[in-house]
Parts: C-alpha cells; sequence; structure tokens
C-alpha cells in the first residue's frame, strides 16, 4: 500500500483545514475507502479520520418535527434505533438490506452517501475508467455492463451509485449539512451526487474540505410512514447490491394519495428521484392502472446503455410492485429478508 | 508448531467412537479457538514477505519492471525478475509425469492469461512487498488475446479429464434418433468458475543450507515433494512439507502451482525465511479453475418414454500452453439405459491460466446438462420426470454394459421423492403458487460420481503399553480427515479411538497419494486398514506362538481385536491385552505397514460409482424475476457412512455447491481484455445463509463388497452432481422458462 499520512483531528474545523490540501480524503468506517486503496483505485496522501470527532453519532429530533442524523451513526445502530424505523420504514428497511450485518455495523451514515461506485472497470485499474482518471475513456463501455446506468448516464460515464440508504432519503427529501471551509451550509441530497456528463470524476458538489456532518428529514418526511417501503432486487437473497430498487412513500387520505414519493436505485450516478411519476399519482386512487402509469413516467427517458436493457423492464415493475406494497401499508414488523420479494416467505431465519 | 496432539480431545466433548459414529470434528477445539496452524499462520524468525506482481494483459509479453522504484520503496529487500532469480534445476515447462500443472516460476516475459505472475517483491512488511509490487508498473506488448468458447480453431484433444477417452460410444446413435418418437436437441452453457477456497494459497518456506521447510496446504503431500524436489534438484529427504490443515481445495491445490514454488524460490534468492499469500484476485489465474463449457445434448425417445439414443457432446477450453479438458460428456456414461450413447469432447486454445479439477470435474458441468436435457425430454414425453428415470434405470452400467458393484438409486429416488412429497407435482410447469403469489417449481436430477480408488501407505504400531499409532501422510482439506480417518485406525488395531495417537498431514509419513477423486477416505482408510490388521497379525503371532499366552494355539485367525485386547473367536472369554502381550514377548512395539490400492480384478468386473437423487423446490417472483430455492432434499447412497455427521457435512456442501452453479456462481471475463472482471467475493457470487434453505440429506444404507476392503465409495463431490440440475428443472417448473445457459440469470425470466 502506498504510504500515507494518518491524522485525527480533535474538531470539526481542524478535520476540515486538515482535509482541504489536495490528496486528502476523510476516513469513516473505511469499508469502501480502505478496499479502493488496498486495490490502488484510491492513492491518498492523507487520511484525515472524523471517527473521533465529537457531536457526530447522535440521532435527534428536533423542535420542529425534522431529524437530524449525525454523519458518524452507523447502519446499523441507524435501522436499529426504535423510533426512527418507526418514524421512516422504508429508511430502515433500506439500510437492513445494505451489504452485511458486519459491514453495516461499522460503515457510516456520510461514508454511506459517498461510497463509490461498483462499477468493475473503476475498480480495476487495467482498466481505462473516465472516473477513475479523468479523459482515459470508459472500458465499461461495450463491455460487462449488464448491471450498469439506464437513466442520466452520459457517453464518458455508464456508473451507477451503489447506495441502498440513498434512495428512500431522496424520496423524503432529505437534506445534507455540510461543514466546509467557508462555513456551515446545507444541500438537499438530490443535489450532492452529480450526474456524470463530461467529468464523471466529480461525483458530487462537494469541495475540498467538505465535511458532510448530518443528514436531515424534515418533518413532513414521517408522515408517509404509514405507507412507505423499499424493495431491491439483487442476484442473491442478501449480501449484493441492487440491479434495480425503489423507494416507494404514500400519503394517503380518503382512499386518494395525497402525495406520493418514489426514487429508484441502481439506475443512475446518483439515487433517482421520479418526480414525473410522483405527480401521475398525486389526487388519484392507489390502483394498479395509476401505478403501471406512474412506472411508465417514471422510465420516460429510460435507454441502455450496454446490455441492460432488462433493467428498465425490471424497473417499472419494481415500482408498480413497491407503490403497491406501499399502498397495502407498512408491515407492523420488518421481514427477515428485508426489501426482499421472498420478505413474505416464511422460513427465513436472517439476511 | 507444537506436533498437534488431537488424542488428546477431552472424552465430553467427543460422542461416540469409531466407524459409523457421528463423532465431532477432532480438530474442531483447535479451530475455533485459533490454535489450529494454517500455512500462513506461520512466522519463522527473520521472515520476510513476498507479494506478486500480476499480468494486467492476458497476452503478450513484459517489456519493462521500474525495478528500481521497487527496490527505493522503503522496506524493499529485492526484485524476482525473469533477470533475477535462482535457477531452478528442470524446466517448469517440462512434464515429467501426467500431474504436472505447467507453471509460471518467472522463466520468460511471456505473459499467456491475466493475473499470470510476472514478478516477485519480497520486502521487510506486506505493506511494503504490496506497494513494491505497485511500483514495478510494468509496461507490455500486448497481443489480441483468445477469449471464449468460439476463440479459435477447435480440435479434439487427446484425452480429457486424468487420461479419460476422448470419445466413446455404444450401439448406433443416429439409428437411434432416426428412430425416435421424441427427440431434443438443446445447447447448454457453462461459465468458468473458480475454486475460492476461503484460505488461500500461500506458502511459507525455509531454507537451512540445503534443506528446505515449507508450509503450505496442499492435497497431495507427496506430489507436492516430488515435484519441489524436481524443480529445485534437491533429495526427497531434504524437504519437509508440513500441510496440517487446509481451509478448502476443492481441487485447486491438488498439483502444485507456480505461486508456491516462487514463494521457495523467494526465500532462496534472499537468503531468509518467506512467506507468499495470494490475493485474492491472484487466484484467478495460475491455481486452476473449471473450464467454460457448451454441451449439445441430443436424446430420443420411443412412444412409451424408453430412450432410443444419447448423444452428448462438449465443447471445452485449456489454455495456451497446457492441458486440461473438462470431461463433461462423460457425465452421460452411466445413469440412463439408452441402447446407444455417444460421448465426445472439442476444445479451443484461450489466454486463461489452465483449467483443473474443480470439486467435481467434468460430472459437475456435465451432470447439470444432462439433467436439464432429460427433464426437457420427459416433458417432450409427457411423462414425470421422476417416473422417466424410473422407466430408464440403467441396471447395468450403459456405456460398458458392466454390472455396478452396487447400486442404491433406486432406494435414493423412492426415500428423497417420499421425504420431499415428490407425488404431488403436477407435471405442467408454472401451476404452483405460494399464498404471496410466488411462482413454486419442484425439480429433480440424479447424482453420481465414481468411486474411485489411488494408492496409500500407512504404518501402524502398537506401543508396550497397550496403545496404538498410525501414521499416513493424509490431507485434511476441512472435510475431516483427522477424525474419520482416525475413526477407522481404532478400529483397525482395535482400540478406543483416544488411545491410537494419529498422525497425518506431513510429508515425512507415508504416502496417502493425492486427497481428491472423492477417494481419500477409501485410499487412505483402506492403507490404514490393512497396517492395522498387519500389525494386530504380529501381535496375535507373538501371542498364539507363546505356550504362557491363554491364546496359544489359536492361530492367527482364531483371534479378535477388541478394546485394546485380543481375544479367542471360539471363547471370548480367554484373552488378554496388548500390553501383557508386549511386556512378555519383551517387545517395546510391534510395527507393520499396509497398503490401500484399487482392486483391477474387481474394476474389470464392476461399474463403481456412488449415487443420489436431489429434489429441490423453488420460489420465483413472476414479475421481478428473482429466485430463490426454498426446500432441498437429498438422498445418497454411497456405501459405508464412516461418520454420518462429517458425510452428511460434505453433502451439504455439495448441495450447496450444486445450488450455487445453477444460480449463481460465474467468472465474467472482460471480452475485449480476457481480464475477470469479479475476481473478489464481493462480486463473484456463492450463495449466502440467507439463500440456503433448510437441506436435508438422507443417506440411503449400501453395502458394496467389491469398492474396497471397507465399502467406501466417497462423498466429497457427489453433492453438487444432481443438485445444480435440480434447482435448474425446479426453476422451469415454476416460470415454464428453460434457460441453458448457467448461472440462470434474472433477465431470462423477465418475460
Ligand atoms: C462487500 C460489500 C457489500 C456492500 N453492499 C452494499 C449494499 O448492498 N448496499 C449499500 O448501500 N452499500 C453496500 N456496501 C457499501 C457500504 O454501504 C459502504 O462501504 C459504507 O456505507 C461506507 O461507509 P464507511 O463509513 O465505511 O465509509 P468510508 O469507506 O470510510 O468512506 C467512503 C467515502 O466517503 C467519504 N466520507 C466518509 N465520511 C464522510 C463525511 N462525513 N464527509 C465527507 N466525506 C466522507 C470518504 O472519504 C470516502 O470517499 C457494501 C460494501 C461492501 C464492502
Ligand atoms: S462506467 Fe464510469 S466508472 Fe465505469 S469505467 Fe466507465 S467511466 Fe469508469
Amino acid at each position: 500500500m502506498k504510504p500515507f499520512d494518518y491524522v485525527r483531528p480533535a474538531t470539526v474545523s481542524d478535520a476540515v483545514a486538515a482535509a482541504a490540501q489536495s490528496g486528502a480524503v476523510y476516513l469513516a468506517a473505511g469499508t469502501n475507502l480502505l478496499d479502493l486503496m488496498k486495490g490502488g483505485v484510491s492513492r491518498p496522501d492523507r487520511l484525515v479520520d472524523v471517527t473521533h470527532l465529537d457531536g457526530l453519532d447522535g440521532i435527534e429530533r428536533l423542535a420542529d418535527g425534522s431529524l437530524r442524523i449525525g454523519a458518524l451513526v452507523s447502519n446499523a445502530d441507524l435501522a436499529h434505533d426504535a423510533d426512527f424505523a418507526r418514524s421512516y420504514p422504508a429508511v430502515a428497511e433500506a439500510l437492513l438490506s445494505g451489504a452485511s450485518a458486519q459491514l453495516r455495523n461499522a460503515a457510516t451514515v456520510g461514508g454511506n452517501l459517498l461510497q463509490r461506485t461498483r462499477c468493475a472497470y473503476f475498480y480495476d485499474t487495467a482498466s481505462r475508467c473516465n472516473k477513475r482518471e479523468a479523459g482515459s475513456g470508459c472500458d465499461a463501455r461495450g463491455g460487462e455492463n449488464r448491471t450498469h446506468a439506464v437513466l442520466g448516464w452520459s457517453d464518458s460515464c455508464i456508473a451507477t451509485h451503489p447506495s441502498d440508504f440513498c434512495v428512500p432519503l431522496v424520496a423524503l427529501d432529505a437534506i445534507v449539512e455540510i461543514e466546509g471551509r467557508g462555513g456551515r451550509r446545507e444541500i438537499a441530497l438530490d443535489e450532492l451526487h452529480r450526474l456524470p456528463g463530461d467529468t464523471p470524476e466529480r461525483e458530487s458538489v462537494l469541495e475540498p474540505g467538505d465535511l458532510i456532518v448530518a443528514v436531515r428529514l424534515p418533518p413532513a418526511a414521517r408522515e408517509f410512514a404509514p405507507h412507505a417501503r423499499y424493495l431491491k432486487v439483487r442476484e442473491r437473497t442478501s449480501y449484493a447490491f441492487a440491479v434495480v430498487s425503489a423507494a416507494a412513500a404514500l400519503r394517503i387520505e380518503n382512499g386518494k394519495i395525497a402525495e406520493a414519493r418514489l426514487a429508484l436505485g441502481g439506475v443512475a450516478a446518483k439515487p433517482w428521484r421520479a418526480r414525473a411519476a410522483e405527480d401521475v399519482l398525486k389526487g388519484v386512487a392507489p390502483t394498479a392502472d395509476a401505478f403501471q402509469e406512474a412506472a411508465w413516467r417514471a422510465l420516460t427517458d429510460a435507454k441502455p446503455s450496454g446490455d441492460n436493457a432488462f433493467k428498465i423492464e425490471l424497473a417499472r415493475r419494481i415500482v408498480v410492485r413497491a407503490l403497491t406494497l406501499a399502498a397495502a401499508g407498512t408491515p407492523a414488523r420488518l421481514s427477515a429478508l428485508p426489501a426482499s420479494p421472498f420478505a413474505s416467505t416464511s422460513g427465513a431465519i436472517h439476511a | 508448531m507444537p506436533e498437534l496432539n488431537l488424542t488428546s480431545a477431552p472424552a465430553h466433548l467427543r460422542h461416540g467412537s469409531n466407524i459409523g459414529q457421528p463423532l465431532t470434528r477432532r480438530d474442531g477445539v483447535l479451530k475455533v479457538t485459533g490454535q489450529a496452524t494454517y500455512a500462513a499462520d506461520n512466522h519463522p524468525p527473520g521472515m520476510l514477505f513476498a507479494v506478486i506482481a500480476a499480468a494486467s494483459i492476458a497476452h503478450g509479453r513484459v517489456t519493462s519492471l521500474d525495478v528500481a522504484a521497487a527496490k527505493r520503496h522503503p522496506g524493499v529487500v529485492d526484485v524476482m525478475t525473469p533477470d533475477h532469480k535462482p535457477p531452478l534445476a528442470i524446466d517448469p515447462e517440462i512434464k515429467t509425469n501426467p500431474f504436472v500443472f505447467r507453471m509460471e516460476a518467472l522463466q520468460s516475459s511471456e505473459v499467456r492469461y491475466a493475473n499470470q505472475p510476472i514478478a516477485v517483491v519480497i520486502a521487510e512488511t506486506l505493506e511494503a512487498a504490496t506497494e513494491g509490487a505497485a511500483l514495478l508498473a510494468p509496461r507490455y506488448e500486448a497481443q489480441p488475446p483468445l477469449i471464449g468458447l468460439d476463440a479459435g480453431e477447435s480440435f479434439v484433444p487427446p484425452v480429457v479429464g486424468v487420461g479419460n477417452p476422448t470419445e466413446n460410444h455404444r450401439g448406433d446413435v443416429e439409428a437411434g434418433l432416426v428412430s425416435a418418437e421424441t427427440q431434443i436437441d438443446a445447447t447448454y452453457e457453462t461459465p468458468p468458475q473458480y475454486h475460492n477456497a476461503m484460505e488461500p494459497h500461500a506458502v511459507v518456506a525455509h531454507w537451512d543450507g540445503d534443506k528446505l521447510s515449507v508450509d503450505m496446504p496442499t492435497q497431495g503431500l507427496k506430489l507436492s515433494l516430488a515435484r519441489i524436489a524436481e524443480l529445485f534438484g534437491i533429495a526427497h529427504d531434504k524437504i519437509h512439507i508440513r500441510s496440517p490443515f487446509l481451509g478448502g481445495g476443492f481441487g485447486s491445490k491438488g498439483l502444485m502451482g507456480g505461486p508456491p514454488v516462487l514463494g521457495i524460490m523467494a526465500a532462496k534468492l534472499v537468503g531468509r525465511p518467506v512467506k507468499l499469500v495470494l490475493r485474492r484476485e491472484q487466484m484467478y489465474g495460475p491455481v486452476g479453475h473449471r473450464a467454460p463449457t457448451r454441451q449439445r445434448l441430443r436424446i430420443g425417445a420411443d412412444g412409451e418414454g424408453r430412450l432410443t439414443a444419447l448423444d452428448h457432446h462438449a465443447r471445452t477450453v485449456s489454455s495456451t500452453f497446457d492441458d486440461f479438458y473438462e470431461p463433461a460428456a462423460d457425465a452421460s456414461h452411466t445413469l440412463y439405459a439408452a441402447p446407444a450413447i455417444r460421448t465426445s469432447h472439442d476444445a479451443v486454445r484461450v489466454n486463461t491460466g489452465t483449467p483443473l479439477f474443480m470439486r467435481a470435474p467434468g460430472e459437475a458441468t456435465g451432470s447439470i446438462a444432462l439433467e436439464s436435457a432429460i427433464d426437457e425430454i420427459a416433458w417432450t414425453c409427457g411423462i414425470d420426470p421422476l417416473a422417466f428415470r424410473l422407466k430408464n434405470y440403467a441396471e447395468v452400467e450403459p456405456i460398458t454394459g458392466k454390472p455396478f458393484s452396487s447400486k442404491a438409486l433406486r432406494a435414493c429416488y423412492d426415500q428423497g421423492a417420499a421425504r420431499f412429497g415428490w407425488a404431488k407435482r403436477p407435471l405442467q410447469p408454472r401451476q404452483m403458487r405460494d399464498d404471496a403469489g410466488l411462482l413454486v417449481g419442484w425439480g429433480m436430477g440424479t447424482a453420481t460420481f465414481p468411486a474411485l480408488m489411488f494408492q496409500a501407505e500407512a504404518r501402524a504400531a502398537i506401543r508396550r503399553d497397550g496403545s496404538g499409532v498410525m501414521e499416513i501422510g493424509a490431507h485434511d482439506m476441512g472435510q475431516g480427515a483427522w477424525t474419520a480417518l482416525a475413526q477407522i485406525a481404532a478400529d483397525a488395531v482395535g482400540l478406543d479411538i483416544g488411545r491410537v495417537a494419529f498422525k497425518a498431514g506431513t510429508s515425512d509419513l507415508p504416502d496417502a497419494g493425492i486427497a481428491g477423486g472423492s477417494a481419500h477416505t477409501a485410499t487412505a482408510g483402506a492403507a490404514i486398514h490393512s497396517a492395522g490388521a498387519a500389525v494386530i497379525a504380529k501381535l496375535a503371532d507373538l501371542a498364539t506362538n507363546d505356550e504362557r499366552s491363554p491364546l496359544f494355539g489359536a492361530g492367527n485367525a482364531g483371534v479378535i481385536a477388541r478394546d485394546g485386547r485380543l481375544i479367542r473367536r471360539d471363547d471370548e472369554s480367554r484373552g488378554e491385552s496388548y500390553a501383557e502381550i508386549l511386556a512378555r514377548a519383551g517387545v517395546a512395539e510391534v510395527e507393520a505397514r499396509g497398503t490401500g490400492a484399487p482392486n483391477p480384478a474387481a474394476m474389470e468386473e464392476y461399474a463403481m460409482h456412488a449415487h443420489g437423487a436431489v429434489f429441490a423446490e423453488v420460489k420465483v417472483d413472476p414479475e421481478l424475476s428473482q429466485v430463490r430455492v426454498t426446500r432441498m432434499v437429498g438422498a445418497f447412497a454411497a456405501g459405508r457412512i464412516v461418520n454420518p455427521r462429517m458425510v452428511q457435512s460434505q453433502l451439504f456442501g455439495g448441495m450447496i455447491w450444486g445450488l450455487s452453479f445453477a444460480l449463481h456462481e460465474e467468472a465474467v471475463t472482460d471480452r475485449r481484455s480476457g481480464r475477470i472482471m469479479n475476481a473478489n467475493l464481493g462480486e463473484y457470487h456463492v450463495p449466502v445463509n440467507a439463500d440456503v434453505p433448510p437441506l436435508d440429506v438422507i443417506t440411503v444404507e449400501e453395502h458394496d463388497p467389491h469398492v474396497n476392503a471397507l465399502g467406501i465409495k466417497g462423498v466429497g463431490e457427489i453433492g453438487i452432481t444432481g443438485s445444480a440440475g435440480a434447482v435448474a428443472n425446479a426453476v422451469w417448473h415454476a416460470t415454464g422458462v428453460r434457460v441453458r445457459k448457467f448461472p440462470i440469470r434474472m433477465e431470462e425470466l423477465l418475460v
């Protein structure tokens, strides 16, 4: 491994200063970053370990009814927080459908948001990859790309963002709190990740030194709790990234959908909010036809980037299913196989 | 490493004793407390770390390595390259015997496959060696690689597997097909797969003058020893290999590959002990894999559903520089009673590491195609797949006409089907749904694996204190040899297992042959059995020829060894202990050797195979196409079961691997570069716990007087066969979609 400096700042502002230099990166649990370093994909000069910073590991209910999740809260602690899981069931389900128990115990909220793509050519340093090395080309084009993007991709990059957690978060209008050289600011999660365009190496809007300190769910997010689901199709029942996933949340009043939220995972370089589909559902009854219509809308702009046309059809179907499940109501207990199409199958002990 | 003492496992941690008892693993406590020393756990004083730099191209030549940059890196001690390496005594490309695996030991700058070793960096720390390897920044002159089953002109290899004929036939297949009422002609594809043992290949090599000690997981101690001896030009008795535990082998640790040789060379180069452990991705190349296949099956049946012909052709690949051909079509030799059978193979050469045996080589790949095809023809005939198999049950081995040494397959079908509830299966596909609306399908497959025997030797002794010793260089790959072989040893010398010092796992012990072909328990067990019988005969000689003994005059055949005593067969009240016999004779110990080997006369007369029947239930989401196996029952007949607990584990493991074959495993090769794009355990999928349903294993009673003295057939590999096909057939039954390319991917089922 390439030698690097390791610093463990005492305060957020020290962290920002330490990470603002070129070649520096933040280290959270390292479940993604250290893998990338071992593979020579990331070769930082300096790791700024944020795991000892105070005050970033809490889950707080704010006076206005929003919820603030510190960037260092582990994926497992968040998913298993009973109040959290009750209030934002689709988010808990998404978290528990990701990775493995061991990884979830370690992985942090901030790290999950900023985890890198799983494009095999990005990981393989012998391949050309515009994201890893700007301007070098994209070997995923014309290569093994059956799981690559069908929305928002460009000729220079067809990778997807792999996070499950981000999908329901973006549906629920989550806000990201950032501490940077210019002080604190906040942006919608929907604006955090960038589509590739001509600069796939720039994955987010963060500037050097920017530290995610918290993720906030606005007050309205909990109103969807009775009708919120996350559903994930993957190549094995657990411990696999989404081929396609969907988060669906509905506010149903008097038998009509007062408001719908829908987002897709595994389809684009960012968690994909499907606003046009949400509009179709507003004010209508939660029927199969309405859900079909929403699914078509959600995928109107989709096009295959390789051997992955099936993902478009799969995405439509998963949208219909996720909406159907959400309309049926959030189950009282989370399944032993979270977000799985087999969630209702008996006999599963754990995922 | 302290000498292994497995006899001291406290009695309360064991249950039962000796053959037939479900003893728990005698090395279990060592393993769960971290005391079992695997090769890479060794750290001799002064040890350095070696890291392989692997080729990133699949075909061409290395034109430069920045050795200076690597050497400048702090901690790097030396860099071994084709220009700077200790000489070998022979060219590693020379095949001195059929069990030589051609390897890269830095003999040239040529690159023949991606991930091939091209240099070795040796450093004070693993991190420094790893960075040194990155700093080599190789440059290449690349040539277009040969990739895939259509890479070039195909040819007919001289043999497939280990010396099997490439083509076999009996009867007139074309005539059989012409006369058939119904026919199928279907082509199946299986992908390249990699062994991915939990423990990577590792070596700790330590030269002391011209003596060499090696810690290395191997499935063939003596084969490895001989290979090291010829490569380094040293006498066998100068080499000591320790391989007490393997974290899985599955065939990839059967033949000596290049990486451990590089570790031994590195130790020689720097004059210090060296450890070399492969990174996970480096296991996708130089240490073997299961080759991809494309198999065409043409099957005919008459109006009654009786087979008229079975034609099985398999295309496979080998490397550009060595020969191993997956004998996939041979799977059709034994199971179904077609009057005309033909099996044949052809191959193309591609830029890949040489394929090798991987758990059920040939049988696994061939079985999933054959069992799918049998399902297809049964459906075409409108007959239940089990009824069809029973209709075509082979009473004698179809390809040779020989009787079976034993064959309890009918009982496997019966017991498995009854446990599974097969009788309620609708003939038509896509008929069953569960409460949640998921499609449910039931499928089955027949399992088979040859009952092989290799050569082995064992040494037994009875000591003055009445205890026993059994020595054999056997291999515990995790399957339980430390336990099962010790059980056989205990019975062989008539002692409680706790009174027998059982020694295995090092190269100074008698040759146990190779732990492969599901033959290790049978072969090593036969040697142990015969060594035990021989030592007891010597002991009996001492007693029965001595007037002072109560056994005097009983003759060798007139005494029985039991619980540390010899007793008269005609009067069990008369006997004496081993200790008494030795004390009176004034002998410190008696010892004897015994061998295990195939019996050519029996092999000439009988076909010898284990059999089984596997039944699987899958559920498939009708819209989202995700598949999950929800139930599996396997009934197997494999002769004598030495340890039911270990055997059950082996069969579980095999059935899970079958599930994996049908639904998960595939090395994804970039179609342009020939690089494997998922060479890690995150993306090379094997089933996780959530994918594996409760498994039900039935071991059907079977007595085989012909296979070997103990009637053991072996269970290491059979579990994959049958299971893969059962899952694939269940997917068809659930969905009505027949997928012929494995693993079955969701896009194939999106209808
Ligand atoms: C085998 C495997 C399977 C997985 N499967 C899934 C899955 O199914 N679904 C899924 O969603 N995820 C999956 N993951 C990914 C996992 O969720 C991420 O690795 C994890 O969330 C990253 O969190 P971390 O704290 O370890 O981040 P790190 O690895 O420490 O950091 C990741 C990145 O985020 C940056 N970073 C971290 N914290 C901050 C911060 N506060 N501010 C700014 N930058 C920051 C780091 O600099 C780095 O670039 C899997 C991972 C593995 C290894
Ligand atoms: S898709 Fe993107 S991440 Fe993958 S190789 Fe192309 S540029 Fe790199």
